[in-house]
């Protein structure tokens, strides 16, 4: 057999708090699609950036042909034959859809002037090979998100490439331009490239790979050939022992419909979604990115406008326009983004935790700091929030404590109803199930809990009952008895057998 | 795509039909108001307003460029002014006392020289502290004019040489030396910006920075480069201006950094950086100085040229903002 | 209680210290910027020589308290200068047209008229404030020569007025505007630290989504900075107005630079979330202190501008270095 195009040896990848890469080796053949399998903060993706130079490891090392390698940057990468296509796009909008495939490395003329033609002839060239509707000449920001992706992946064809690295390329593919990202795969691996594939969805990874190498919580879990596996083993491989865990939840007693959800629409974000949430009572929601889960909890929160349908909240038909409506009847989000969304992070624990109702608690002209404290000082025991004060500031704590505050944050409100977007998104995996056991927690004290995840374990873990969504609808309801990996995984790519609307 | 057509359309075309409606505005208007019996849209008035719009103008080449990077820089007004400064007293240095007129050109390169050096500082502070162009550039707006001061006091600096004016006042064709130095500078930059690697670099730095980085361009030198243009341009417009006058008071160039930036954003380049075009911007230079005139034309003074540039500028954002609208699925942050 | 997270080990220590001396380098280049003119010159730090930079740099000062809220914020105001004109115009014309009791209101409200347009334009509309307010300098300076014609403004009893107590007057010795100065400052510190406007002016500055996440209504947040900005530029054109009774149409032009470069001089991140009143005030006196202190060893006014140039760019330079860790830009 031949040399492996690419080879890392015992990565160590560390961030504040987190250890994402711990010891992973990984190795991609000439002519080879070898794809790598995880959940979401597996660690996919922080290893192939590792691989494309855009981290640095910390532990490990990396080789070409079996020549010890750097990585300094994504262009020195791609200068020893290593092409990283980004998940997240990274092109230009305002130039053309040549410039930003030789981004960086135009072809020149004299007085630094752009050979055009050169330019347009190896990109038409590139282009073709693709079998792109578009010219070279094409503003890329006039084109669609399919498209753009294959202007990546079209940079990556300027070099004669050792290696490709794909990042969840068909995050935002239609089922017909997937049809052509496999050829153009297929196109590589027969001129002997490598290819390592990153996914989470099964079906592609059974139709397009050779091998499968499973990440979970930071480390390597093993390979299979493709040939000779199916979903359930390496489900079984990516989901590991926390399978044993999902049935074992304990159902509350459970209240009121707290809240009721009628016909819901937003524009072409979501249509038609029905449902209930009882108060002690845990409703999952999977599916994939993209699915509509998080426009939902956007829109029941009042940060988007719903274009049909009524909300309920104990019987009571309101109406919410802005996120001041929602606290007002007793909505709470913890939203996706913990940095973004969920804490200013420049201000100290307990004035985030007391930011949504900051103007209640005043004595005179002037907020309270005593009751602020007090306030704070409820949640950081209750949560075993670590952190030395709540002078600390929000960005110097862990994902995990991060995540705590803001729970707190919206517990302190007192709601009837609390959404958790993806709770534990970037956090290590102890802090992982003690979240899990806190929503469990909450609602046996009465809450009614709304959990939005792209995990599956998750998912499974802590909710009485999860519903599957797909292209901005639910496909499927189903109990904590009823509910197995098989039945949600066809539900949420729309294949399911027993599409139920 | 309709929409994405019209957009562009719009950012495009939309400083050119602005002008065409100045000017039919003011044709009209002027027949009932104008105080003199000349037509507004004579052959000699539209050249005075191109030599007018030249400092202001030339200047405004290089901010496109600035701001298409994404930075900004208020600190032109003051290079304009201390470039003036070097030029008209550099002539009455004793050591070109033997050059004769020949002194002109080298007073020429030591402002451009100049220029270009003020330029250099503020491209390296940017680049080196990684200290944000609005801030670098708003110290060296203070720290410039100082120079400027330290230089004469709050005197004057003049030197009168009358060879300078004539070629300054020369003309080809009726048009006169700052067109068309104003316009070569247009195309000059225009190609600069739409032919040559460093110009595509310019909007892709502006576009996308990480990708940028990514892709291996150097942002830091780029950025310096730029900077050096700017100050360029300044200390060219400064050239142009201070042959013919001869004469620099410290306060000069006060706020043109304002009304610069004002002209590039009504040519349609975004604070945000990563589009724009020096035609546009040339339109936007036009597009104020007509106003101004055309306001004077009929009548109105100063105050109203103002107030109306002002509210021009706002109405131009916010027209621009309801066009890139998403529409009722938006996120309401 | 809890767990410390670790943070004993000389790496950290050592970042502490270069953070403490980041966050007060203003501070101790003040101090020794002090001490140094104090040597070359006794006169600098008496009790009339201070009293009298406190006094001149009382203008500028009211204005800066003001932009520190919209800066706060993460916006800013380039039309500070050019409404202060407007105010002072207005507040000259009206104390003979209206008495001085009825034109101070008048004059405050229509200048929070101005400062409540721009908070409309930025908050609710979510327009680019610097645009915006760029736009509204000139705006606002054609509405002041329109409404002066263009000419200077002069009250016509200069000797008879009380109105020149404002400006002039002192109270037990200490100058009326010092008065006004340190007691806004007072006012809006407890204001910007103490209430929770202030907490959410901070909140809407350091993440806006977040703010918007957590409830607080951001378009109003803004709206009301600009406001009390508009507020303290009006209190600015009553001190110029009462100090000189009379006035061009140019007098605050350019102040929105200075005024600036006080505010982030202080410490205030033009990107919002960081910044306080004391600190404003502190800015303002440093500026305030270089241009007298210059004078004293004799040297001219605008010498000030190249030292207000180095020590802006040394203070936001080292700001930055201590929040990346690193004293030179990784930019390549």
């Amino acid at each position: 057999m031949s040399i492996p195009a690419l080879r890392l040896k015992d990565i160590v990848k560390t961030f504040p708090g987190v250890r994402a890469l711990d010891g992973v080796s990984f190795e991609v053949l000439p002519g080879e699609v070898h794809a790598l399998l995880g959940e979401n903060g597996a660690g996919k993706s922080t290893l192939m950036k590792v691989l494309g130079g855009i981290y640095q490891p910390n532990e490990g090392q990396i080789f070409i042909e079996e020549q010890p390698a750097k990585m300094a940057s994504p262009l020195d990468a791609k200068s020893k034959g290593v092409v990283f296509i980004h998940q997240e796009l990274s092109l230009a909008d305002e130039l053309t859809v040549a410039e930003n495939i030789y981004l960086g490395e135009l072809p020149r003329k004299s007085f630094g002037r752009v050979d055009w033609t050169t330019l347009y002839e190896k990109s038409d060239a590139i282009l073709k090979r693709l079998n792109c509707g578009f010219t070279p000449q094409t503003r890329v920001g006039s084109l669609s998100i399919a498209n753009k992706q294959m202007v990546e992946i079209a940079r990556a064809l300027t070099v004669e490439a050792k290696a490709v690295i794909f990042d969840e390329p068909t995050a935002s593919l239609t089922d017909a331009e997937k049809v052509v990202l496999f050829d153009i795969i297929n196109d590589l691996r027969a001129r002997g490239v490598g290819v390592a594939y990153i996914s989470h969805r099964m079906d592609e990874i059974f139709t397009i790979s050779d091998r499968i190498s499973v990440l979970r919580d930071g480390s390597y879990r093993g390979s299979l050939i493709t040939a000779d596996t199916n979903e359930d083993e390496v489900t079984q491989l990516m989901i590991g022992r926390s399978l044993d865990l999902t049935h074992a939840i304990v159902p509350n007693t459970l209240g009121e419909v707290a809240l009721s959800v009628e016909n819901l629409s937003c524009g072409s974000l979501f249509q038609d979604v029905s449902f209930q949430v009882r108060a002690g009572e845990v409703v999952g929601f999977y599916g994939l990115v993209g699915a509509g889960r998080t426009e939902i909890a956007e829109t029941l929160f009042g940060l988007r406008t719903a274009t049909a349908g009524q909300i309920k909240i104990s019987g009571q038909t309101v109406k919410i326009n802005s996120p001041t409506d929602a606290i007002s009847h007793g909505i709470s989000l913890v939203p996706e983004d913990r940095k973004e969304q969920g804490l200013v992070l420049g201000m100290n624990c307990r004035d985030n935790m007391t930011l949504p109702q900051v103007g209640a608690l005043t004595s005179g002209p002037f907020v309270s700091s005593g009751q602020e404290v007090a306030i704070f000082d409820t949640y950081h025991e209750k949560l075993e929030i670590k952190t030395p004060s709540w002078k600390q500031q929000a960005g110097n704590l862990s994902g995990g404590n991060q995540q705590k505050i803001v729970i707190g944050k919206w517990l302190s409100m007192a709601p009837k109803v609390l959404i958790v977007d993806e709770p534990t998104r970037g956090i290590d995996v102890g802090s992982k199930s003690e979240i899990h056991n806190l929503i469990r927690d909450l609602a046996s004290q009465g809450y009614a809990i709304i959990v939005i995840s792209s995990e599956m374990p998750e998912v499974l873990r802590v909710s009485d009952r999860v519903i599957a969504m797909f292209h901005g609808k639910i496909m499927r309801e189903f109990s904590a008895e009823e509910v197995t990996e098989d039945n949600l995984v066809q539900a949420i790519s729309g294949i399911g057998p027993d599409k139920v609307a | 795509m309709n929409n994405e057509t019209l957009k562009s359309f719009i950012g495009k075309g939309a400083i050119w039909g602005f002008i065409i409606l100045e000017l039919i505005f003011f044709s009209v208007a002027g027949e009932f108001f104008s105080l003199s019996d000349k037509a507004f849209m004579d052959w000699d008035n539209m050249l005075l307003l191109f030599k007018q719009s030249a400092p202001i103008g030339i200047i405004a080449l290089g901010m496109t460029i600035i701001m298409i990077n994404g930075n900004i820089d208020l600190s032109v007004g003051a290079t304009f002014a201390l470039c003036a400064v070097v030029m008209l007293d550099s002539m009455t240095w004793e050591v070109f006392a033997g050059l004769g007129d020949w002194v002109i050109p080298v007073a020429w390169a030591l402002a451009l020289i100049t220029g270009m050096v003020l330029g250099l500082i503020n491209g390296l502070i940017v680049w080196k502290t990684g200290v944000d162009a609005f801030i670098v550039t708003l110290g060296s707006m203070l720290g410039f004019r100082g120079l400027v001061f330290m230089y004469n006091g709050e005197n004057p600096t003049s030197h009168l040489n009358w060879t300078l004016v004539d070629m300054a006042e020369a003309s080809v064709l009726g048009i006169e030396t700052p067109t068309i130095i104003f316009v070569v500078c247009t195309i000059i930059i225009w190609l600069l910006m739409t032919r040559t690697v460093h110009g595509r670099n310019a909007y892709a730095v502006g576009n996308n920075r990480e990708a940028a980085v990514n892709a291996g361009i150097r942002v830091g030198p780029h950025m310096v480069w730029n900077f050096v243009l700017i100050g360029f341009l300044a200390a060219l417009s400064s050239v142009v201006f201070y042959s013919s006058s001869g004469s620099v008071n410290p306060n000069d160039g006060t706020l043109y950094e304002l009304w610069v930036i004002t002209a590039v954003v009504l040519g349609g380049t975004k604070l945000t950086g990563g589009s724009g075009s020096v035609i546009s911007t040339f339109g936007g230079v036009l597009a104020i100085q007509l106003l101004r005139k055309g306001l004077g034309h009929i009548g109105a003074d100063t105050a109203m040229v103002n107030l109306v540039i002002g509210l021009i500028l706002i109405a131009v954002l916010f027209l621009d903002q309801q066009l890139n609208r998403k529409g009722k699925e938006e996120l309401k942050v | 209680m809890s767990d410390l997270t670790a943070s004993g080990d000389g790496a950290d220590r050592r970042k502490a210290i270069v953070n403490l001396l980041a966050r007060n380098g203003i501070l101790i280049a003040f101090a020794a910027f002090m001490i140094g003119f104090t040597l070359a010159n006794e006169r600098f730090l008496s009790f009339d020589n201070v009293l009298g930079v406190v006094r001149s740099s009382a203008i500028l000062g009211v204005i800066a308290l003001g932009v520190t809220f919209v800066v706060i914020s993460g916006n800013l105001d380039l039309s500070v200068g050019s409404m202060m004109s407007f105010s002072t115009i207005v507040m000259l014309d009206l104390h003979d047209k209206l008495g001085p009791a009825l034109a101070i209101p008048v004059m405050f409200a229509m200048t929070m008229a101005l400062g409540a347009l721009i908070g409309f334009l930025v908050g609710y509309l979510k327009l680019n404030s610097l645009i915006v307010t760029l736009g509204m300098l000139s705006a606002i300076h054609g509405l002041t020569l329109t409404y002066s014609g263009g000419k200077n403004m002069d009250i016509a009893d200069k000797e008879g007025t009380w109105f020149s107590v404002f400006g002039q007057g002192a109270v037990f010795g200490i100058p009326v505007p010092v008065v006004i100065f340190f007691g806004l400052a007072a006012v809006l510190s407890l204001l910007l630290a103490r209430t929770a406007f202030g907490r959410k002016v901070y909140a809407v500055g350091g993440n806006g989504v977040a703010a918007t996440f957590s409830g607080i209504p951001r378009a109003r947040v803004v709206f009301f900075t600009y406001l009390i900005s508009s507020f303290c530029v009006a209190m600015a054109g009553l001190l110029q107005a009462s100090r000189s009774l009379g006035s061009q149409n140019t007098v605050g032009q350019g102040l929105e630079l200075d005024v600036l470069a006080a505010v982030i001089l202080g410490g205030a991140s033009l990107l919002g979330g960081s910044g306080t009143v004391f600190k404003t005030v502190i800015g303002v006196l440093i500026l305030g202190f270089i241009t007298n202190g210059l004078l004293l060893v004799g040297l001219q006014f605008y010498v000030q501008y190249v030292v207000t140039w180095v020590i802006i760019i040394l203070a936001v330079w080292l700001d930055v270095a201590a929040k990346r860790g690193r004293l030179w830009s990784p930019i390549a």
